[in-house]
């Protein structure tokens, strides 16, 4: 096997022998099952963002889809949790075909689309006149189908799909062209590149795996509020935990979630009040001082990163 | 009397606000291609200061603009030397700004939960005069003719800054062609810390008048705030200040003609107007450049 797919294979193995060890060594599992989500968001993300260079500010607004696309699925259509994270990933991927035009824009007007459109999502679920399908602003309940275990395993196998989508797209000529549309895509459509269709594939692989995971968070929960699962917060997070690791690579996002959420997770339950403080100082710390995420530190040391 | 003229009035006195809400964002993004996610919790700032100087001192909020232009237009040198520079160095500023203000919105949101709590906060509309205004037949509250002229000075004296003085000049070179600007001499970093200073007084400034204009204060306000600034310059055109006043005009008679036939949409309104315009003319109506791919 070369080099490249050796590690490539390798995170999914670690990965999900570490979370199906954990449960049985720490008993708060929906830490453990917020950390996966939040892997598994940050590879979504990683997709579009770190191979392409769009950052959807409003990447929350495919995790809501989801979660509600799943909630309805069980609720009017009686379907098993199972199929319904399912639909909840199509729900998703619909937004996503829905939202195509706004790669029309560039920078920083793509990123602002996408949070408007989040924001536009929003306000149309938590509407009191949709209160018949959506329950409006009242919010979704699934006693019914309660399950934490059934839910933690299916967010093992959503994380274990984006990694293995995500370092398949980074070893593949798919990625390299992918790589090509973020450096330039003028030169790259040039060059042969099929950039509106490639960049398309992305986007949507990227929307499914948000929707696949907003649809688990709603089944491990069971009780939420249109702001739980359209909160900006689950957006932001993700972005800064692929930051903090590095764009563009498998392990960083990984380590990034690690290492940050874990560290916000201290913050939050030793003192919540500095939460937010601590949050946004540490945000504005990693711009300044480490934009490249740690993976550029072990570049620097001659290291190479899956 | 009827509603829809009313709506219509109405609509002309909340765009010459918006304008002032919006222009500042505008004027940033203009010089220095970053975007303050932040310009909201400024504005939230400036309105915690109004209300402050009338619950504390008895004052008419009307005291608050000279004290804030001053001191908001001070910080924010300091801070654009903080920030900006070492932003501007990276790889990708205009994508990464969108996090750091991020960072900063939260600092400032946090900030102000201790300083001054998560009660709502509001002032009186009869500080301004018990009576209401009537023009053409119909009555307004006097604070909203009173922040509507205050928008209308603050756009005017950004006229004036951008057309009629030399560092104003140097700043529309820069927005127009950064690096020619560098060429002939232009001390880029002085002149944008300046525009940084106008975009977040600015924002204070309108933040005064946002208890009469926007609802009650609270910290949390601020991101909401950012998000309608960006629908108005998006519509006036973003990076071109004057076209904000197209965009505060349109976003005011769009928001109350929604307010008063379709109230309950009227929350998800200035989103979907945002997606529209981006989509149907994306350099906003008196953009001219078009960008790439």
């Amino acid at each position: 096997m070369p080099k490249g797919w050796r590690s490539t294979t390798l995170i999914p193995v670690i990965t999900l022998l570490a979370f199906a060890v954990l449960p049985h060594l720490y008993n708060n599992q929906f830490l453990l099952f917020n950390m996966m989500m939040y892997m598994a968001l940050a590879q979504g993300l990683n997709i579009i963002y770190g191979y392409t260079g769009y950052l959807p500010f409003g990447y929350v607004g495919f995790f809501g889809a989801g979660a509600y696309g799943g909630a309805l699925a069980i609720t009017f259509l009686h379907w098993s949790p199972y199929l319904a994270v399912l639909a909840g990933g199509g729900a998703a991927v619909l937004l996503g075909m829905i939202l195509i035009p706004l790669f029309r824009l560039s920078g920083a007007y793509f990123s602002i689309a996408s949070l408007a459109a989040a924001e536009a999502l929003y306000y149309v679920v938590a509407n009191p006149g949709l209160e018949p399908l959506t329950q409006g602003p009242y919010g979704i309940s699934l006693p019914q189908v309660y399950d934490p275990n059934g839910a933690y395993w299916t967010m093992l196998a959503i994380l274990l799909f984006s990694l293995i989508i995500s370092g398949v797209i980074r070893r593949s000529r798919f990625g390299l062209a992918l790589s090509a549309i973020r450096e330039s895509p003028l030169s790259a459509s040039m060059s042969g590149v099929n950039v509106v269709k490639l960049r398309s594939i992305s986007w949507l692989l990227s929307a499914l795996i948000a929707g696949l995971a907003g649809a688990a968070f709603g089944w491990y929960i069971s009780v939420f509020y249109p702001e739980t699962v359209f909160g900006l917060g689950i957006g932001v997070f993700t972005i800064v935990f692929v930051l903090f690791g590095g764009i563009g690579t498998v392990l960083g996002p990984m380590i990034g979630t690690l290492i940050l959420y874990g560290v916000y997770n201290y913050i939050g339950i030793s003192t919540p009040e500095y939460f937010q403080l601590a949050y946004g100082l540490l945000i504005m710390i990693l711009v300044l001082f480490l934009p490249n995420g740690l993976v550029s530190l072990a570049r620097k040391r001659g290291l190479n990163v899956a | 009397m009827s509603l829809l003229e009313y709506a219509v009035l109405a609509g002309i006195f909340y765009g010459l606000y918006f304008a002032l809400v919006g222009v500042g964002l505008n004027l940033i993004f203009g010089v220095m291609r970053i975007i303050n996610l932040a310009h909201g919790d400024f504005l939230i700032l400036g309105a915690y200061g109004a209300f402050y100087v009338f619950h504390l001192f008895g004052w008419n909020p009307l005291w608050a603009i000279p004290i804030e232009l001053v001191v908001f237009f001070g910080l924010s040198l300091p801070l654009y030397y903080l920030l900006v520079p070492r932003l501007q160095k990276s790889g990708d500023p205009e994508m990464l700004s969108f996090i750091l203000f991020f960072g900063l919105s939260q600092v400032i949101e946090a900030l102000a939960v201790f300083a001054f709590g998560n009660d709502q906060r509001s002032i009186p509309a009869s500080v301004f005069g018990g009576s209401p205004v009537t023009i053409a037949g119909q009555v307004y509250p006097a604070s909203w003719v009173v922040s509507a002229a205050v928008g209308m000075a603050g756009i005017t004296l950004i006229y004036l800054y951008l057309y009629h003085t030399r560092i104003g000049r140097a700043t529309r070179a820069i927005m127009t062609e950064r690096s020619e600007a560098v060429v002939t001499g232009i001390s880029v970093h002085r002149v944008s810390a300046v525009a940084f200073g106008i975009g977040i007084a600015t924002a204070a400034l309108a933040g005064i008048f946002s208890p009469f204009m926007i609802g009650a204060i609270a910290p949390s306000l601020g991101m909401g705030i950012t998000v309608t600034s960006f629908t108005i310059i998006v519509i006036g055109s973003l990076g071109n200040p004057l076209g904000t006043v197209l965009g505060g005009l349109l976003y005011g008679e769009a928001l109350m003609l929604m307010q008063t036939f379709l109230t309950s949409w009227a929350e998800m309104f200035p989103y979907a107007l945002l997606i529209l315009v981006l989509l149907v003319k994306p350099t906003g109506l008196l953009g001219k450049a078009v960008r790439s791919a």
